[in-house]
C-alpha cells in the first residue's frame, strides 16, 4: 500500500513537473546523489522526493515545455489563419474561410461591444489571445499519459503539454496585458491623468495615500487575477484527469468522458475570460474618469 | 511551480504573435468581410429596384392592354358602322335600280300599245272599204270614197 501511494504520489508530480532548463550552481547535489562541480553545470532540472532542481535554478531557467507547447500553438494558429487571410474573397467562402470568419466575427462583436474607443490594437489583441489560449487549454483534452510516454520514450524526462497550466505562460501573458493597461492609460490621460485616477479618487484628495493604496492594489490585482483564474483553472482540469488516469484503465473512461466533456466548455470559457477581461481592462485603460 | 525566465519568452512570443495577427491576419479577413457586406447590400438593393421596375413593367402592360381593348373596340364600331352604311346604299341602289327598270318597261309597254293602235288603225281603214264594198255591192269609187274613209279611220 505505501508504495502503491509513493507511486501514485511520484506519477502525479512526475505529470506536473515542467521540463526546465537551467543552470545548477556548484556544490548542488543532484537527483541521483552527485554533486555538481566547479562553475556549475547547465541541464534540464530532475527532480526526486527530496531534491527540487528546477527551483535551485531560480529565476534564469527555461521551462521548455512550455515554450515548446506554446510558441507551436501560436504558430499553427497564425499559419492556419494567414492562409484564410491570404486567400480570403468576398465571394462564397469555403469551409475554412467560414470557420475563421465565424471566430473573427465573434471576436469583433465582443470588442465592438466593450471597446468604444479607435483602437487598431485591440481587436488583433483580443483575437489573438482568444484563439492561442483556446489552443493551449485545449492540449489539455489530448489523453494525459500520451505526449509524455512518446516524450519519455524518447529519452526527455519531463513533458508537460498544457502550456496553460504552467503559471509562467499565464502570468506572461498577463503581464504584456498589465504593460499595455499603464502604457494606453499613460497615452489617453497623460502621466499626471493617471496619477490623478490613482490618487483622487475613490475618496477625494484629503485621502489620498488611502485612494493611492485602493487603486494600487485594484491595479495590480488586474493582472495577477487574469493569470491565476486562468492558471488556476486549467491545472486543476489537468490535475483531476492526471487522477483519473490513476483508476483502472477500464473504468477511466466513466470519468475521464464526462469530465472531458464539460472540460471542452471550461477550456472555451477560460479563452473568453481572458479575452473579454483583457478588453475590458484596456477599454477602461482608455477611458477618463 | 517556479517563476522563471519562460515568463519573459511566453511575453516576447505574445508579442510576435499579436503583432503579426494585426498586420498580416486581421485586417485582410476583415476587409473581405466587410466587402462581402457591402455586395449583400448592393445586391439586395439590386433586387428591390428589379422588384420595383417589375411593378412599373405590369402597371405599363396593362395600360397598354386597356389602349389596345379602346382601339379594337374603336374599330369594330366602325366596321359596323360602315358595314350598315354600305347595306344601306346598296338598298338604295336597288331601289333606285327597281324603279329604273319600271319605269323602262311601261315606257317600253306604252310604246307597243302605240305601235298596235297605229296597226289597228291602219288596217280597220282596209276593213271598212272591204265591209262597205260588200254591203253596198257596188263598185264605189274608191277614190271618191277615200276620203270619206280616212275620215272614218281618224274618228277611231
Amino acid at each position: 500500500m505505501a508504495t502503491e501511494l509513493m507511486t501514485s504520489k511520484s506519477y502525479i508530480s512526475h505529470h506536473l513537473t515542467n521540463l526546465t532548463f537551467g543552470k545548477l550552481p556548484e556544490g548542488t547535489t543532484r537527483y541521483d546523489g552527485s554533486v555538481v562541480g566547479d562553475g556549475g553545470v547547465w541541464t534540464f532540472a530532475h527532480s526526486s522526493a527530496t531534491v527540487n532542481e528546477a527551483a535551485t535554478m531560480g529565476f534564469w531557467a527555461i521551462n521548455v515545455d512550455t515554450m515548446f507547447w506554446s510558441i507551436s500553438l501560436g504558430v499553427l494558429f497564425l499559419w492556419l489563419f494567414r492562409k484564410v487571410a491570404v486567400n480570403a474573397t468576398s465571394g462564397v467562402p469555403g469551409k475554412m474561410q467560414n470557420f475563421v470568419e465565424s471566430i473573427v466575427d465573434f471576436v469583433e462583436e465582443n470588442v465592438n461591444s466593450i471597446f468604444s474607443h479607435k483602437n487598431a490594437l485591440i481587436a488583433p489583441l483580443a483575437l489573438t489571445i482568444f484563439v492561442w489560449v483556446f489552443l493551449m487549454n485545449l492540449m489539455d483534452l489530448v489523453p494525459v499519459d500520451w505526449i509524455p510516454y512518446i516524450a519519455s520514450q524518447m529519452g526527455i524526462p519531463y513533458m508537460k503539454v498544457v502550456p496553460s497550466t504552467d503559471i509562467n505562460a499565464t502570468l506572461g501573458m498577463a503581464l504584456a496585458v498589465f504593460a499595455l493597461i499603464i502604457y494606453y492609460s499613460i497615452k489617453m490621460k497623460g502621466v499626471g491623468g493617471f496619477m490623478a485616477e490613482l490618487s483622487l479618487q475613490p475618496l477625494g484628495k484629503w485621502l489620498l495615500p488611502f485612494n493611492l493604496f485602493l487603486e494600487i492594489v485594484g491595479l495590480i490585482a488586474k493582472p495577477i487575477s487574469l493569470a491565476l483564474r486562468l492558471f488556476g483553472n486549467m491545472y486543476a482540469g489537468e490535475m483531476v484527469f492526471i487522477l483519473i488516469a490513476l483508476l483502472p484503465f477500464w473504468a477511466q473512461w466513466v470519468l475521464s468522458v464526462p469530465w472531458a466533456i464539460f472540460h471542452i466548455l471550461i477550456i472555451t470559457l477560460q479563452a473568453f475570460i481572458f479575452m473579454v477581461l483583457t478588453i475590458v481592462y484596456l477599454a477602461m485603460a482608455h477611458e477618463e474618469h | 511551480m517556479n517563476i522563471n525566465l519562460t515568463i519573459i519568452g511566453q511575453i516576447i512570443a505574445f508579442f510576435f504573435f499579436v503583432v503579426f495577427c494585426m498586420k498580416y491576419v486581421w485586417p485582410p479577413i476583415t476587409a473581405a468581410l466587410e466587402e462581402r457586406k457591402k455586395k449583400i447590400a448592393e445586391g439586395l438593393d439590386a433586387a428591390d429596384r428589379a422588384e420595383r421596375d417589375l411593378l412599373a413593367a405590369k402597371e405599363q402592360a396593362e395600360a397598354d392592354m386597356q389602349d389596345s381593348k379602346e382601339q379594337s373596340a374603336a374599330i369594330i364600331e366602325q366596321a359596323n358602322k360602315r358595314a350598315s352604311q354600305i347595306v344601306d346604299e346598296a338598298k338604295e341602289a336597288a331601289s333606285a335600280e327597281a324603279e329604273r327598270i319600271k319605269l323602262a318597261a311601261q315606257a317600253d309597254i306604252e310604246q307597243e300599245v302605240n305601235r298596235a293602235k297605229e296597226t289597228l288603225r291602219t288596217q280597220v281603214a282596209v276593213l271598212a272599204v272591204a265591209g262597205a264594198e260588200k254591203i253596198l255591192e257596188a263598185s264605189v269609187d274608191e277614190a271618191a270614197h277615200a276620203k270619206l274613209v280616212d275620215k272614218l279611220a281618224a274618228e277611231l
